[in-house]
């Protein structure tokens, strides 16, 4: 020690009373405001793209909640200054009370969310108060809120500064509005620092994919470019509200057991797992506490925490059964909504869909929804496209890291007519839509833009995959035998001429009979192959593609009419191609 | 066979009508199909019908001449779409399965294996059309009387089909093999045919011949000397008069020009012949009628490797691809003079100038061992002597002891103590 001191500068000293100078509390807006790429605001474009999706994630879901059918304005200007951009959203949703807006909007970890056990877009409550935050920290200015609860209550504006050091907003400039064009609704307006760009990860793509999966959702975008685009909603209905389910015991870990045996109102350990529990009957919670070797009526409080660690371990032990979480909670798409949301958005030949039983991983409950549209106007030698959704939500970045790419990529895509090379997407004219509806999507980082790969998971979405790739399969083989005959007829016909001209060269004469003869083999030899493929083609009963609630095709060629007629009732004719941004 | 037939068909309908009592009325009532749901069987049976597979192989008479031949080729397809029945043509295999080698005449013949190829048939269809058009362009050339290459043959038939993309033939490589499909469908020759291949080859020696009506004196030819025609029938060269003793067909050119400016064939009284490699038919069809006509020894000098090898077995019995055509080619007399593998150690020729046998050449040699007309013990000795050395010979190799020491002492050595096979 002494040796080393030789020499060397005079170091200040330092103590624990020097360094409890320093400790002091980090404000969770401070550690935001240096951790921005843990939230989505790493660079310019993503910022303009994370503020819009936390926006309208909020939109939808207030909406939902409320039962209205939701419809939204996005519009995003060019600020004042170079890289600035105002964006603006509002939607026709049930609004805000006066007293919340600055919380909600200026105050991270703030929310209805976080703590309850539902299926919904937003999930932690920091989402839009970060891009508040953002906006304030690289523009200095303060954002401004628009609300109304109803057509009797005055539409209410506010601006909103936040205190990064308290993580508490303040109020500016508070006013009513007379005149505003909403019964009810709500209107954030915000300045930041970023970048507009288009392409596959731009705000255009997002919400073009976000009327993919959400048909009930109206969408007015207008970008910084002036160009419009306009989603009308193909579904009159809401889908089925998600319920609030308990926790299941699978879902538990042991630090989360143990505050909830603190925080608890039961009486007795009993009482507290058959009733702050799902899928726990009184008689499978005396089971667990006897396996435990706890009294049956000690109090949850004076629970230590070597005995939460047997009570934990008598739940997951392999004799303990317990039924998997209730599903009902969750809300899918649906097959025929999902089939109208990849009409309105891919211009396909073929379409089908799979909407899997719920499952669970870790104790939560999910389900995974796949739609696979295939040929028309898709391009034939580009890649395949892959939409990832996660309760209704686009997933634009890392795709490289989602689970939903892993398994995109597991399955054996030759053999249903797709060419795949190693290690790469699917290539073909093909847009996979996946979709993961879970009370607890497990996100592989706080900006939401990674499925985490759980085995369970993964499992799932490739059988949801195999299931449509199979029917995927069947047309691509029945469209490529249909060209094959097509090309055994044209080419017979060029050959019997060629044969015939010949012929007539060689022996000197016409020779009509010769011809007809050999066109009426050539036909019956090819209408004979084509009866007899249809005869071993055709799938088990019931199977016939086309007859499927979840298959739909829209033939170019309008072959099957029946097919056809339904095609033209399920695609809202025209929308697409007229208002519809050219996104690319 | 009859009652073998005629039981397994009834066994087949038997096994119909116990499945769906439709079935016995599809045979005999074809039009009532559609009013019925067809089964994949009675489709199968149907289909059955228009094949040609029940039909024996049609064989086109030898006695006829080219254009009824021709004609022949027609009228049978006119039948057979007549019958209802996929036209085909009986083409007779080309390949070594389909080759027997004769130990009475010493030579390659062609074995009666036919391939048939349909109309109707989407692997067979195109190379059918293109039998057709060939046969056409064939009976054009008889009709006016004409003689052309088969370069040209391609390039009449060349033409698009009907507003397709598609063309008769794409290339000269599609339309040489159809020709030799048809020499031997047809049992003609190809200058029956009135078709010739790109000529090789050159002529020297003590000889006068007629060519085409001008007389041609063999010994005045300069460095270059007499080049081979395609076609070389007495009605178009006759031999006058010769002073060889033998006839000395040489592989390399180079090696030929040598032997020609040196005037070997002066000194020794030969034939010298070159084939610039594989000897086209026309050099061998000359070869066959020196040899047979003039009752001269003919020599094989090529260089030592399995192709030289070959090039002297194919004189010597014929190929498998020509097989018909050993019968008026091979010349069974043929002697294999050298480079033979035992020579450079003979004449002290520097390992230096060798060159390593590679695997392409290894395993033809394996090929040569196994072919039937190349088990004489002498042969065996030779190549396998050649695979145990590793090396094989160039015949320029001999240059590197003299310029002239082909001429004045390697020929001369072998021929004096009958070195050859």
């Amino acid at each position: 020690m002494a040796s080393k001191r030789t020499g060397t500068k005079p170091r200040t000293k330092v103590t624990a009373e020097t360094l409890s100078k320093k400790q002091r509390e980090i404000s969770v807006s401070e550690f935001f405001a240096k951790n921005r790429h843990l939230l989505g605001f790493d660079s310019l474009r993503k910022a303009l793209l994370t503020t819009v999706k936390e926006a309208v994630d909020n939109s939808l879901d207030a909406c939902e909640e409320a039962d209205v059918l939701p419809e939204i304005w996005v519009r995003i200007d060019p600020g004042e200054q170079d890289k600035r951009y105002l964006v603006t959203i509002r939607d026709n949703g049930p609004g805000i009370v006066p007293k919340q807006i600055p919380n909600i909007f200026g105050k991270l970890l703030y929310g209805s969310k976080f703590h309850s056990m539902k299926q919904s877009r937003g999930q932690q409550g920091i989402g839009i108060s970060a891009a508040a935050m953002y906006g304030q920290l690289t523009t200095g200015k303060p954002f401004s809120v628009t609300s109304r609860t109803g057509p009797r209550k005055k539409a209410l504006s506010m601006q909103v500064l936040i205190d990064t050091n308290t993580n508490k907003p303040k109020t500016l400039n508070e006013q009513e509005l007379p005149d505003w064009s909403l019964d009810h609704g709500t209107e954030i307006c915000l300045e930041l620092e970023a970048q507009y760009m288009k392409g596959r990860q731009s705000v255009d793509e997002f919400l073009y994919q976000v009327a993919v999966a959400n048909p009930h959702a109206q969408i007015h975008y207008r970008n910084p470019n002036g160009e419009t685009a306009f989603y009308p909603r193909t579904l009159s209905e809401n889908p089925e509200p998600p319920r609030e389910i308990k926790p299941h015991p699978h879902g538990v870990e042991l630090g989360v057991l143990m505050k909830m045996l603190q925080s608890t109102r039961q009486p007795t350990v009993t009482s507290f797992l058959s009733s702050d529990f799902s899928r726990v009957s009184p008689q499978l919670a005396s089971a667990i506490v006897k396996r435990a070797g706890l009294k049956p009526r000690s109090r949850p409080k004076t629970i230590v925490r070597s005995e939460a660690d047997a009570l934990y371990k008598a739940i997951n032990h392999p004799d303990t059964r317990i039924l998997a979480p209730p599903t009902n909670c969750l809300s899918p798409i649906g097959m025929q909504e999902l089939l109208s949301g990849l009409t309105r958005g891919v211009q396909a030949e073929f379409y089908t869909v799979e909407t899997r039983k719920p499952a669970v991983y870790r104790g939560n409950p999910f389900q995974v929804e796949v739609g696979i549209a295939w040929g028309g106007d898709l391009p034939a030698d580009d890649l395949a496209r892959v939409l990832r959704f996660a309760n209704r939500v686009p997933l634009l970045h890392q795709a490289g890291a989602c689970a939903i790419s892993k398994a995109v990529n597991e399955v054996s895509w030759k053999s249903y007519g797709v060419q795949k090379a190693k290690g790469a997407l699917p290539t073909g004219p093909l847009v996979i839509f996946v979709h993961l509806a879970s009370v607890w999507v497990p996100f592989s980082s706080e900006s939401k833009e990674a499925v985490a790969d759980y085995d369970e998971i993964r499992k799932e979405i490739k059988l949801a995959i195999q299931q449509c790739g199979r029917r995927l399969g069947q047309y691509v083989k029945r469209k490529v035998r249909a060209r094959n005959e097509q090309k055994r007829r044209e080419i017979f016909n060029l050959y019997i001429e060629e044969v015939v001209q010949a012929s007539e060269a060689i022996v000197g004469r016409e020779l009509p009979d010769f011809r007809a003869n050999l066109l009426s083999l050539a036909r019956q030899k090819t209408e004979l192959a084509e009866l007899l493929d249809e005869v071993q083609a055709k799938p088990a009963e019931g199977e016939e593609l086309g007859e499927q609630e979840n298959v739909l095709i829209v033939d170019p060629d309008g072959e099957d009419d029946g097919e056809a007629d339904f095609s033209a009732a399920a695609r809202p004719s025209g929308v697409a191609s007229q208002s519809m941004l050219e996104l690319s | 066979m009859a009652t073998r037939k005629r039981s397994t068909r009834a066994g087949r309908v038997d096994a119909e009508s116990n499945g769906t009592p439709a079935d016995g009325e599809d045979v005999a009532v074809p039009k009532k199909r559609r009013a019925r749901k067809p089964t994949a069987k009675s489709l199968e049976r149907q289909a059955k019908k228009l094949e040609n597979e029940r039909i024996k192989t049609q064989r086109i008479p030898a006695r006829l001449d080219i254009d009824a031949k021709i004609g022949r080729l027609v009228t049978h397809a006119v039948e057979m779409a007549e019958k209802q029945v996929d036209p085909f043509v009986d083409i007779p295999v080309r390949a070594l399965s389909n080759v027997n080698f004769s130990p009475r005449k010493k030579i390659i013949e062609m074995g009666d294996a036919t391939q048939r190829r349909s109309l109707l048939n989407m692997n067979q269809a195109r190379k059918f059309m293109q039998t057709f058009v060939v046969a056409r362009g064939c009976q054009q050339l008889q009709a006016e009387g004409k003689t052309t290459s088969i370069r040209d043959l391609y390039y009449m038939s060349k033409h698009t089909l009907g507003d397709s993309d598609e063309n008769t033939f794409d290339d000269q490589v599609e339309s040489d093999p159809i020709i030799e499909d048809l020499e031997v469908t047809l049992g003609a020759l190809r200058e029956e045919l009135h078709l010739f291949a790109a000529k090789r080859g050159s002529v020297v020696g003590p000889m006068t011949l007629i060519d085409a009506g001008d007389e041609i004196d063999l010994s005045r030819m300069g460095s270059g000397g007499w080049s081979v025609p395609g076609i070389v029938e007495p009605e178009t060269i006759r031999f006058i008069g010769h002073e060889a003793e033998f006839i000395l067909l040489v592989e390399k050119e180079a090696v030929w020009a040598r032997l020609n400016e040196d005037k070997f064939w002066k000194r020794h009284k030969c034939i010298l012949v070159t084939g610039q490699g594989q000897p086209p038919r026309g050099v061998r069809r000359l070869l066959y009628r020196m040899v047979n006509e003039l009752d001269l020894p003919l020599y094989v000098f090529v260089d030592n490797d399995p192709w030289g090898y070959y090039i002297h077995s194919v004189v010597k019995q014929g190929s498998i691809n020509l097989a018909f055509e050993s019968q008026r080619m091979a010349i069974p007399n043929a002697r294999f003079i050298g480079l033979s593998a035992f020579d450079p150690e003979k004449f002290g020729i520097s390992p230096s100038v060798s060159i390593k046998l590679n695997d392409q050449d290894r395993g033809r040699a394996k090929e040569l061992l196994a072919y039937e007309w190349f088990q004489d013990r002498k042969w065996q000795r030779e190549i396998k002597h050649m695979l145990r050395a590793g090396v094989k010979w160039e015949l320029e190799a001999l240059s590197n002891k003299g310029l002239s020491f082909v001429t004045e002492e390697y020929l001369p050595e072998k021929i004096r103590s009958n070195d050859v096979i």
